[in-house]
């Protein structure tokens, strides 16, 4: 944080609005069974899950007040907060969360989150305040998903029963959670109203009211924000880093930045023999340039991604091997795999020059910029790289499904949970599963499996500490950053607390000073 | 009658095309990079035939259409095509509908003055000011104006329908405000068109004030007001009824630019997220929706050929 700090002298006082800006449209108000960040931001304030994380993403109770795995890891008992009360005046109760697990797996939901708890042989109420969870084997997400949100049994039942969730009111005329805030008015592609619940089990939040307002151009964001037309945003690197630097708006607003939880990175097609050696990923890791792509296209506002987690969370270590940029370690690499330059100066093995595509999906110009580096830096080797962006869709469906394609430019984004299962193990190359590059290694497998079956945080650790290891000698592709996240909140609203959990983390605890109020209308 | 096979071939060919880009609506979730099962999905789409061929698919849809059945968004919400075209209508269609008046009322004049005094200044600056407004990019002048006289002057909202504590607003601040967030939108909208438009008038009146009849009519002693504004003008408008007739897909259909860079929830926002999302029924509920009013729109401006040229008539004994 560069701005002022919130001078002590400033009480909290309830009352005022909070705008806040989406850039997409709200696909519906069940959380359940939507993916996309407008719809899941709103419902993080109208809903609560049992556990919910703090400022580092440590695991916290929310509507359980306490929870206890078995020795065997498989069984997990959840006490709930008694006392806890649908926004609608009824009680929450055990019931809820049996239904809400009910509902997350019903064939009939289309929720993409079904396959998170295909380990769970069965939940259980004991008594209103007591959730019984049994897994079929002992699994690390178990906590972590209960995050999910829960779902009011008495209004969403007789729809859930009859196989048309999306119909009930709740899905978008009327939501009801036991989170913050109400809901109060939705206009679509206009805006989403908010009213703070009295009856939070927390306390009543501070600000009385959150408008979302769906402007669907960052760069009219950007002005409103300029105009004070809406309280925060999420700035672009070169927003952040060259128009809002002067004194006006550092007094408006408060900046933040903040590793994000999504890492870029240069892939290759493992089932390319030219690509399968790993002295040549390796050669490619140490020609690119990752300080000069963070300069140049996130102007110095990312972190150097050495594996796939993000640096600072509990999971990361940075005792890998890493590459920094070093042309002639990358020749001789080369031509160790048996690649030597011919008089026209291109890299040949058996008579064929290197030459591959590279793709990546059109419309983000951070991962254009990066092929052009990636290019020219390649180029200096002697290897020919093509750019060619594709629609996503495009991309996605005839080039990445059907493992047509030499190279990607891509993004990973990664949960709070460390287990990347489905990205590197060797059961998930099929063409509708996510190890794209068809990366196989036994050890990673093994790590990956030992992870995932583990409840202990100590030796879960190690278990990953030794993965980013093996990924970083072994390389299967080449790790580039994590671009950071710029949120900006008009410094009238004090109590943000920016940490590893970003800046909304506990909006609810959010104020503004009586004398600062804003909009007191109403 | 003749629009029906027409409404078909359309809603065919647009029903194929749409169909022929790639992804479908479970694909496209996973564009964030967030690694997330798509399977349940897919199962539940499967629901919808999403998984049969093309003609069939076509088949259905149109035995629903038929008895004006738009069918459910595939989005999350599921609501009906209808409820959302219903509530994006009136937006664009206000907007529009104000842009385009303004538009003819200042090109219409414009024009005249410039066919009647060809060469003379104003003409001649109505022809900078015509190539300026053909060269702008609305996108460019929308932004300029937003940041002029949004930001830095701070006189008028930069985007949105209305304040977001509007409902707390005092009546007439309420028009007020609303309509102050009409006023850039409709500005950088009607600027572009009215270069055109005002291009239009002055060719056709000039073609039209050589003819014999104006030569005759001025002949028999009518003032120079009368002669332009009452035969040469009626003549001269066809052309300009013409294309505002062309013109209608666009007032309903919305412009995707203006709505999105002013966040407007118009049609064409509403059009544009459907087909980033594959969203079938929501796209081909609109695009139904535009035809039809396109179609009737084009009969209207024929028949209103009649009413301003009394040479034109239409439909007399079955010959048309």
């Amino acid at each position: 944080m560069d701005s002022v700090v919130p001078s002590a002298s400033a009480a909290p006082a309830y009352g005022d609005t909070f705008i806040d800006s989406l850039l997409g449209n709200i696909s519906s108000l069940i959380p359940t069974i939507t993916s996309d960040n407008a719809s899941h931001e709103v419902g993080s304030q109208i809903y609560s899950g049992l556990v919910n994380f703090d400022k580092d993403l440590k695991p916290v109770g929310d509507l359980a007040e306490s929870w206890e795995f078995s020795k065997d890891c498989r069984d997990l008992t959840f006490r709930l907060r008694p006392g806890v009360k649908w926004h609608d005046g009824q009680p929450f109760t055990a019931e809820d969360v049996v239904f809400t697990w009910q509902t997350i797996i019903d064939p009939r939901v289309p929720s993409p989150y079904k396959s998170e708890y295909g380990l769970v042989e069965s939940v259980r109420a004991d008594g209103p305040d007591v959730v019984r969870v049994h897994y079929s084997q002992p699994f690390a997400k178990a906590l972590t998903n209960w995050a999910t949100a829960m779902l009011p049994k008495h209004l969403l039942e007789r729809y859930v029963r009859e196989g048309r969730i999306r119909e009930a009111p709740q899905n978008w005329s009327a939501p009801v959670g036991t989170g913050p805030y109400r809901f109060k008015e939705l206009r679509s592609g206009e805006k989403v109203v908010l009213v703070s619940n009295p009856d939070y089990w927390e306390g009543r939040p501070y600000i009385s009211r959150i408008v979302y307002r769906i402007i669907p151009s960052q760069a009219t964001t950007f002005l409103e924000l300029k105009a004070k037309g809406v309280d925060a945003m999420l700035l672009t690197a070169l927003q952040y880093q060259r128009q809002t630097s002067y004194p006006a708006f550092r007094q408006a607003y408060q900046r933040f930045r903040h590793p994000g939880n999504a890492y870029t990175y240069v892939g290759f097609n493992l089932k390319d023999p030219r690509f399968a050696d790993r002295r040549v990923r390796q050669a490619f890791a140490y020609a690119i340039d990752k300080r000069q792509v963070m300069e140049g296209v996130r102007l110095g506002l990312a972190r150097e991604a050495t594996g796939p987690y993000k640096p600072g969370t509990w999971v990361y270590t940075d005792k890998v091997k890493t590459y920094p940029y070093d042309m002639d370690k990358a020749r001789r690499l080369l031509a160790e795999a048996g690649w030597t330059r011919n008089s026209d100066g291109l890299l040949v093995k058996d008579g064929r020059p290197f030459s591959f595509e590279l793709l990546t999906n059109q419309g983000n110009d951070e991962r254009k910029k990066i092929a052009e580096i990636v290019q020219a830096q390649l180029r200096e080797l002697g290897v020919t790289v093509e750019i060619r962006p594709l629609e996503w869709a495009a991309l996605l469906k005839e080039y990445i499904k059907k493992r047509k394609f030499e190279a990607i430019v891509l993004g990973w984004g990664i949960g709070i949970d460390p287990d990347q299962y489905v990205v590197w193990h060797s059961s998930q190359t099929g063409p509708d599963q996510l190890n794209h590059i068809s990366y196989a290694n036994p050890e990673v497998d093994r790590l990956l499996e030992a992870g995932r079956t583990s409840c202990v945080q100590s030796e879960r650790v190690k278990y990953y500490h030794q993965l980013q290891e093996v990924l970083a000698d072994d390389l299967p592709l080449v790790f580039l950053y994590f671009a950071d996240a710029l949120p900006v909140v008009a410094s009238r609203i004090h109590g943000v607390d920016p940490g590893p959990n970003g800046v909304r983390w506990q909006s609810f605890k959010w104020f503004v000073p009586r004398p600062l109020q804003r909009y007191t209308a109403g | 009658m003749f629009a029906i096979p027409l409404l078909l071939g359309i809603t065919f060919i647009s029903f194929m095309v749409i169909h022929l880009a790639p992804g479908d609506p479970v694909e496209i979730i996973s564009g964030e990079g967030i690694p997330i099962d798509l399977k349940p999905l897919q199962d539940f789409y499967k629901l919808y035939g999403l998984d049969q061929p093309l003609h069939v698919q076509y088949w259905n849809w149109l035995k629903r259409i038929v008895r004006l059945d738009f069918g459910q968004s595939f989005a999350p919400h599921g609501r009906p095509v209808i409820h959302m075209i219903r509530e994006r209508l009136p937006v664009t269609l206000a907007l529009n509908v104000i842009e385009m008046l303004i538009m003819v009322a200042l090109a219409v004049p414009v024009g005249v003055t410039s066919a009647t005094r060809q060469y003379s200044t104003f003409d001649k600056s109505t022809t900078v000011f015509v190539f300026v407004g053909f060269a702008t990019p609305d996108f460019w002048l929308a932004v300029m104006l937003q940041i002029l006289l949004g930001v830095h002057l701070g006189w008028l909202p930069i985007s949105g329908l209305r304040l977001p504590v509007w409902e707390y607003l005092p009546f007439w601040q309420q028009q007020w405000d609303f309509l102050s967030h009409l006023i850039l939108p409709i500005t950088v909208a009607t600027f572009g068109g009215l270069a055109g438009y005002s291009r239009y008038m002055r060719q056709s009146m000039l073609e039209v004030i050589r003819q014999d009849y104006v030569q005759s009519a001025r002949a028999k002693g009518l003032p120079e007001s009368v002669v332009i504004g009452k035969h040469a003008l009626r003549n001269a408008m066809l052309p300009i009824v013409t294309v505002l007739g062309l013109s209608v897909p666009g007032l309903i259909g919305g412009s995707v630019i203006i709505e999105t860079i002013f966040a407007l929830p118009g049609m064409g926002q509403l059009m544009v997220q459907a087909v980033f999302e594959r969203d079938y029924p929501v796209i081909m509920g609109n695009l139904v929706i535009v035809a039809s009013l396109t179609l009737f729109a084009n009969l209207v401006a024929d028949l209103s050929y009649g009413l301003i040229d009394p040479r034109i008539r239409v439909g007399r004994r079955g010959r048309a």
